[in-house]
């Protein structure tokens, strides 16, 4: 079984959760992933480990509310379990010692930037850390990050913390500003991570994306998580989720990720005529 | 000879095509005992029982078959026991049309159907689940001391069936499964309508019942590595099945309405997609489908496409019906449920309607050449036949390779060219000692019965292999 052992509300509708996995949480390594299901009837879903306490048996999820599943897995208590967690999965991040990594995150991207962004200061890295979103209440972990970043600077659409601008634009101010970055990761939703990857091409930086497409297995069974990179058909589950951002097809990227649209609305209608009116709204 | 019995096979009860290719429930209806007793006496006992030499593991054929002619279940049930531990499995999706009854006796007759042997099976083993279930139980009651402990990788006929020899032979016998449900294909390829999940389940329960303990996501190489069950066990045996499917890798590929079998029938079967919105898990209904390939995995997904309401579902195979590779059964039913069949016909391009979404499959016209390395006449291109299918949704079941996820993090472990693991296909040994290997990670994939046959191999060597290391010198 595995029980939740504590719940935070990290933003609106983001949740940040420590539960119970002692095998998963001994094999962990950054950039990997576990595939849940919550009840007999549920959905299998992917989400990154953000961090794991060998020594205590524990992993840790953080979560956005975006439909059904994720809704579900909200009203979940310290107490109660998760039907189903296998992982870790995907190949993990290639940590090394690069010299100065640019780490860009974004929305719940973040979470699955942290473990990165960790493991790449361990291992020596001079870390600069960019986290981006709308509004500064939507900018999470950034204690997290600051613990294992050297610089870490934030963007908010509005203004309301750090940068006003979006994440690129803060991208390029830390190369003007005359900073050698080895290597970059960027992290976040689909839009971001295309546009981080063109800014990267622009300043001929080498980037790594983590391409959260639709999955069921997560073990490289059904090829439902297909991506095309580098003009190859690449099964995301098992040869990422990493891959290098200048070669993805992110139009195509971006419109597998819309193909249950339609069912995914009347999943969450029928869940929300089961529960009524819920905070998410 | 007096043969004072039908010439065919007794007739089976089955789901009328209109209603069944509307529903996901079982198509055929199976004998009852009296149709069986029927049917049994139609095995004239020869003395020479080719049958038993067709059957993968050499089950006792004519002899569980006179006892149903006797009405014996409760023997027949012991007899099919010794030999198998899925009957019920067996008796509805084994090939029997090119084992056991290809072979029979009777069917040698001219003008005779053979016996049907593996509706037969399939009777007993649902008499004795409905019959004895609890007495199986108690009888099997695990006894304390253990010879030693056995790790079974994979949860599919061939794990199952180590799985259920090793432990009726008093081992400690623990499955790791990757999947949050145990059965492998049996839960995630094969539909319902085929093999209903309660007869799966009922199969597995039987096994718990013999001490088995089966653990489900644990992936190993990821949630545990080979290193510790080694540490852990004084065996393992790997049974991965081939997992990854395959792709033509034309263009349009990724295009949203092109998947892959695996894809399209693990949504529908291991998720209940087909309930949706019940269970959460969505599956596209489409109107038009193209199903690419000619094996059984190719007519499961036709037939689901056809239950979930498609108007028109078309196979295009490269070859011709000769060549089909899917039993001659499930084509005969695919035909009955209004299911097209485009032969020598090949698939090249998955056409984009602009979108992003699958708009037409555009295919070619194909001859026979010359036999390929298989014997079969290699098909190829006729230059200038192209022609389009409108299609909203197709579906590629050309074929899985292995699954890498484990055997990436095993390298000590020798594959073949195939990149399937190196094994002897008697006793399962592979490079590494005390490691074995059996089902279509071996082979790559084959069928159900193979991969059982696999299964009661290695449970023997493994057996030996564990005496041997623990003999006082
Ligand atoms: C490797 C990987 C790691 C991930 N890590 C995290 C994480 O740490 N935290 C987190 O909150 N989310 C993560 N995701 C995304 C998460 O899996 C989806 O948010 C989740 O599947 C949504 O399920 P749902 O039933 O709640 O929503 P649905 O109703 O299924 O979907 C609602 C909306 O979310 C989109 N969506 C569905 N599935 C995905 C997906 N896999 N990725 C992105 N968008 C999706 C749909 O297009 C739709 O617009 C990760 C995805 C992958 C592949
Ligand atoms: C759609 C379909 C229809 C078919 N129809 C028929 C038919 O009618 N008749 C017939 O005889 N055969 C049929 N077959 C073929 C038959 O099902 C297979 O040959 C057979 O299931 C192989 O058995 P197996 O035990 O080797 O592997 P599988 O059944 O593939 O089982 C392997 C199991 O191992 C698990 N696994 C993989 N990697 C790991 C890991 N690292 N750790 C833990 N677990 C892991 C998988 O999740 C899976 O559950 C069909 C196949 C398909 C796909
Ligand atoms: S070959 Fe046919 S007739 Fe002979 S024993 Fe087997 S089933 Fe009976
Ligand atoms: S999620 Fe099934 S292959 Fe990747």
């Amino acid at each position: 079984m595995f029980t939740i052992v504590s719940k935070k509300n990290i933003a609106p509708q983001e949740f940040d959760i420590w539960v119970e996995a002692p095998r998963i949480a001994k094999h962990t390594k950054a950039g990997q992933f576990v595939v849940i299901r919550i009840d007999e009837c549920g959905e299998r879903i992917p989400l990154t480990i953000a961090d794991n306490d060998e020594k205590k048996g524990l992993i840790r999820l953080i979560f956005q509310v975006i439909g059904n599943t994720t809704a579900k897995m909200s009203t979940l208590e310290v107490g109660d379990s998760i039907l189903d967690i296998s992982g870790p999965l995907g190949t993990p991040s290639e940590i090394k010692n690069y010299g100065t990594v640019l780490m860009v995150g974004g929305g719940v991207g973040i979470a699955a930037l942290y473990p990165i962004i960790k493991a790449l200061k361990l291992a020596g890295n001079k870390v600069i850390t960019i986290l981006g979103g709308r509004t500064s209440d939507l900018v999470i972990m950034k204690e997290d990050c600051a613990e294992y970043s050297d610089e870490l600077i934030i963007t908010t659409d509005d203004g309301s913390e750090g940068m006003k601008g979006v994440v690129t634009g803060a991208m390029e101010m830390v190369v003007e500003k005359g900073e050698e970055i080895d290597h970059c990761w960027c992290i976040g939703p689909s839009i971001m991570m295309k546009y981080g990857a063109i800014t990267a091409k622009k300043l001929n930086l080498p980037i790594f994306v983590s391409l959260n497409s639709l999955m069921i297995d997560g073990t490289g069974m059904c090829g439902c998580c297909r991506v095309t990179v580098d003009n190859k058909i690449r099964f995301a589950c098992v040869d990422g989720p990493e891959f290098d951002g200048l070669k993805v097809d992110w139009d195509e990227f971006m419109s597998r990720l819309t193909q249950y649209k339609k069912e995914e609305k009347a999943s969450m209608k029928k869940y929300e005529t089961e529960v009524g009116e819920q905070p998410w709204h | 000879m007096a043969l004072d019995f039908s010439k065919e096979k007794t007739p089976i009860k089955e789901q009328e095509p209109k209603v069944r290719s509307k529903n996901f429930e079982e198509v055929c209806l199976g004998y009852t005992v009296e149709e069986g007793i029927l049917e049994a006496g139609r095995c004239i006992d020869c003395k020479t029982k080719p049958c038993v030499a067709g059957c993968p593991v050499a089950i006792d054929i004519p002899g569980f078959i006179k006892c149903i002619k006797n009405n014996d279940m409760p023997g027949a049930a012991a007899i099919l026991d010794e030999y198998t531990n899925l009957p019920a499995v067996c008796g509805r999706v084994c090939p029997q049309e090119t084992q056991c009854e290809e072979l029979c006796t009777v069917g040698k007759i001219k003008g005779f159907e053979p016996v049907a042997i593996g509706k037969l099976e399939r009777l007993v083993a649902d008499w004795k689940y409905a019959n004895t279930k609890k007495e199986v139980a108690k009888k099997s009651k695990k006894s304390d001391v253990k010879m030693g402990k056995v790790a079974v990788i994979g949860s599919g006929p061939a794990g199952l069936t180590v799985a259920g020899d090793l432990a009726k032979l008093g081992y400690e016998v623990k499955i790791y499964e990757a999947l949050h449900a145990a059965g492998g294909v049996l839960t995630y390829g094969i539909p319902e309508f085929r093999l209903p999940m309660k007869i799966v389940e009922m199969e597995i329960g039987a096994m718990k019942d013999l001490g088995i303990d089966i653990e489900c996501n644990v992936v190993v190489g990821k949630t545990i590595t080979m290193q510790e069950i080694m540490q852990e066990f004084d065996a393992c045996f790997i049974a991965v099945g081939a997992g990854t499917p395959l792709f033509q890798g034309i263009t349009g590929t990724n295009l949203n309405g092109v998947y892959s079998a695996s894809e399209y029938l693990t949504r529908i079967n291991l998720m209940h997609g087909y309930k949706f919105p019940e269970y959460d898990t969505p599956v596209i209904k489409s109107k038009n489908v193209v199903v690419i390939g000619g094996g059984n995995v190719a007519m499961d997904a036709a037939r689901c496409a056809k239950r979930l309401g498609a108007k028109n579902v078309t196979i295009v195979y490269r070859r011709t019906l000769k060549e089909l590779p899917a039993r001659i059964e499930e084509y005969h039913h695919a035909v009955e449920e209004d299911i097209n069949f485009n032969w020598l016909t090949n698939p090249i391009e998955y056409v984009n309607d602009g979108k992003g979404q699958l708009c037409a499959v555009k295919c070619i016209k194909m001859e026979l050449g010359e036999p390929d390395d298989s014997g079969r006449r290699r098909p190829v291109p006729i230059e200038g036949s192209e022609f389009t299918f409108d299609a909203d949704c197709a579906i590629e079941a050309i074929g899985q390779a292995s699954n890498k996820i484990l055997l990436d993090t095993f390298p000590e472990l020798k594959l073949n060219k195939w990149g399937n693991i190196e094994a002897d296909p008697e006793t399962g040994e592979t490079s590494v000692p005390g490691i074995f290997a059996g089902g279509d990670i071996v082979t790559g994939a084959a069928t159900v019965i193979l991969a059982m046959g696999a299964g009661k191999g290695a449970a023997v060597a493994i057996d030996s292999y564990i005496k041997n290391r623990y003999k006082p010198k």
